[in-house]
């Protein structure tokens, strides 16, 4: 890999940025954020604390008051909303915690379908559609329809959508919030996989163990955000599945690399 | 700093038409439901339209199998406003003309056809007794159901031919029966068939020249002249025909076409018709509001999907088009059944009475542009509703 320009590593960059929605709800009260390339963050806080205006923003689904939001390079503040929509499509992934999937299509083309926008031929759709399913250990559930998968599935499922375009930044809004915890520790093993092999990935919850799970943390409280272990730190491998998992024991020694990890 | 310019791409067709139809494949119900609005205007219109055409189809066809190079010459009026008379010579000099090809005649008789002489004389039924020289069926090109038509020995004889109508109001059924015609019984010797160009012999008993002279004080003057003649020259043949029946008088004579008639019919558009039409266009804007009700309730129950789509990287514009490719595709399912279904009407209605069934190929084209145009105004409303939504809002919908 050369060596890339430090702007070029950026693919979230906030500063100062404000959000206030109708008269005086100030939901954002300038907050400055860093994310790299080929990070796992997550960005923790309390119902309330702004957390998902910050998703909105990072998302592209929604423009600050003030402050200026770069996404891959793109002052949002400078862009149609038709080219934010192209940003979407070929910048960023979601993962929402109702998972979003049509109901009666089937499971490959709900990725597929992932794709639509990105100007991709239905054959090749459904070919990285497949891939994609693959990699979340899925393919083997290719024809199957929303209602015949499990819960964890499911999300897994929209990860895959998220990913089968390989978005630059991955953003999952309270993926494991709708699952119980051994759904939740499938779909985390998927992020984990997904970081490993280098995708950036922003993990919106307001879950501390999902939280301390990530190898970067930024947490965020009545619009400020009041800790982050700051750019990069996110590069790290995640810790081992939260301790209401059951799925403990191979990651222990990375578990103990992460904990011992300054904060 | 430089980057590529952000342009969404383009959906195809076939994606258009994919996303209009994965909202309609999940709610198959609704999707019969608003579509039948449609489908019944449709095939109201189609069917009202296919069974005017195939009853005008129809009389155009008897049309062409019967002729229309027949003229009747029939007395007029005279300058004093009597009832004129034909003369006696008019068929003479009537199958003199040269186109002529062939040309009969018939008088009326003025007396009565009854079954008995129990009957009392004002019971005529309508039905008018006629002399008729022996050609008149070749003339009209009839035909007899039953018996014989009048030959040179039997228009001498006590003998009658009845019209159709004539025959059924008598309720004659059979040749060989006696009725009493003036003051003496003659015998039934034939039934004819129907007679569209000449409905008056319908409703005719029919005796020879000769015979009613003979028996019924017939004084000899045709009432009726049919000629027939070459289909180019009758127009020619029409401008003479007065003048060669009664060269003295020829403001006397009336000449008509009785095909004419029949073409009128044919050309009319009848009042019904257009009553109709107006129902199933009403019909079809009644179900133009139900696909549009449908699609607003689809937009609202798919807000979360929009605020997915937007956040795949759907344009508004191409949620717009989603949208209005579902409603327009919700109206082409209607369309489409409601001219299948109209077909069959006209096909089941046509067949039943005989006539050729015919629908206009503009009436499908007219319901095609019909349904497509419902369709755009039915889905423009919810369309645009559904591009405004803003992706946040859709997102955070429960």
């Amino acid at each position: 890999m050369s060596i890339p320009q430090p702007e070029q590593l950026r693919v979230v960059e906030l500063r100062e940025v404000t959000k206030e929605y109708g008269a005086g709800v100030r939901a954002l009260r300038g907050v400055d954020l860093l994310v790299e390339r080929g990070e796992l963050v997550a960005i923790a806080g309390p119902s309330g604390s702004g957390k998902s205006t910050l998703l909105h923003l990072i998302g592209t689904l929604d423009r600050p008051t003030t402050g200026t939001v770069r996404i891959a390079g793109h002052d949002v503040a400078g862009l149609s909303d038709r080219e934010l929509s192209a940003l979407r499509a070929r910048h960023l992934g979601f993962v929402f915690q109702q998972f979003h999937l049509a109901p009666g299509v089937s499971a490959l083309d709900n990725v597929a379908d992932g794709l639509l926008y990105t100007g991709t031929p239905l054959r090749a759709r459904r070919e990285r559609a497949a891939a994609a399913l693959e990699r979340v250990g899925l393919g083997h559930r290719l024809g199957h329809r929303p209602n015949q998968l499990s819960g964890g599935e499911q999300q897994r499922v929209a990860v895959a959508r998220a990913v089968a375009g390989d978005p630059p930044l991955l953003l999952a809004d309270e993926p494991t919030g709708n699952l119980d915890s051994a759904a939740g520790a499938e779909v985390l093993g998927v992020l984990r996989d997904l970081h490993a092999a280098g995708t950036t990935i922003a993990v919106i919850t307001h879950d501390p163990e999902i939280a301390e799970w990530c190898p970067r943390q930024v947490r965020v409280r009545d619009g400020r955000v009041v800790a982050d272990a700051g750019a990069g730190a996110g590069r790290r491998p995640p810790g081992p599945n939260p301790k209401r998992t059951p799925e403990p024991a191979p990651d222990a020694e990375t578990a103990g690399a992460a904990k011992g990890a300054p904060r | 700093m430089t980057r590529q310019r952000l342009t969404p791409a383009r959906l195809g067709p076939s994606d258009v038409l994919r996303t209009g139809a994965a909202g309609l494949r999940t709610r198959p119900a609704r999707v019969v439901l608003s579509a039948l609005g449609i489908a019944i205007g449709i095939a109201t219109m189609i069917a009202v339209l296919g069974i005017s055409s195939s009853s005008r189809e129809q009389l155009l066809r008897q049309l062409d199998r019967l002729g229309t190079n027949l003229l009747t010459v029939a007395p007029g009026q005279t300058v004093f406003g009597e009832e004129a008379k034909l003369p006696v010579e008019a068929l003479g000099m009537v199958r003199r003309i040269g186109p002529v090809r062939t040309a009969s005649a018939t008088g009326t008789v003025d007396t009565t056809i009854r079954r008995t002489d129990r009957i009392p004389e004002a019971v005529t039924g309508g039905i008018a007794v006629q002399a008729a020289t022996a050609d008149l069926l070749t003339t009209l090109e009839g035909r007899v159901v039953k018996g014989a038509w009048l030959n040179a020995a039997t228009e001498t004889r006590p003998a009658v031919v009845l019209g159709a109508k004539a025959a059924e109001r008598l309720g004659i059924t059979r040749t060989g029966v006696q009725v009493w015609m003036g003051e003496r019984w003659f015998t039934v010797v034939g039934v004819l068939g129907a007679m569209p160009l000449a409905p008056e012999i319908e409703r005719s008993a029919l005796v020879g020249f000769p015979a009613a002279e003979k028996y019924l004080g017939f004084d000899g003057h045709p009432t009726t002249v049919y000629e027939r003649s070459a289909e180019e020259s009758v127009e020619a043949v029409r401008a003479v025909l007065p003048r060669t029946v009664n060269p003295e008088n020829p403001e006397e004579v009336t000449v008509s076409r009785p095909s004419d008639a029949l073409a009128a019919r044919a050309a009319a558009a009848s009042a019904f018709t257009n009553l109709l039409l107006g129902l199933g266009a009403v019909a079809l804007l009644v179900g133009g509001v139900g696909v549009a009700n449908t699609m607003v309730i689809s937009v609202l129950e798919r807000r979360k999907e929009i605020g997915l789509r937007r956040s795949l990287g759907a344009t508004r514009g191409q949620v717009r088009l989603q949208f209005l490719a579902e409603s327009l595709l919700l109206s082409a399912l209607g369309g489409i059944a409601g001219a299948a279904l109209g077909g069959l009407a006209t096909a089941g209605y046509a067949l039943s009475r005989g006539w050729p069934p015919v629908v206009p190929p503009w009436a499908f084209a007219g319901a095609v542009g019909a349904t497509l145009v419902i369709g755009t105004l039915a889905g423009l409303y919810p369309a645009m509703r559904a591009a405004r939504l803003s992706p946040t809002v859709a997102l955070a919908t429960t």
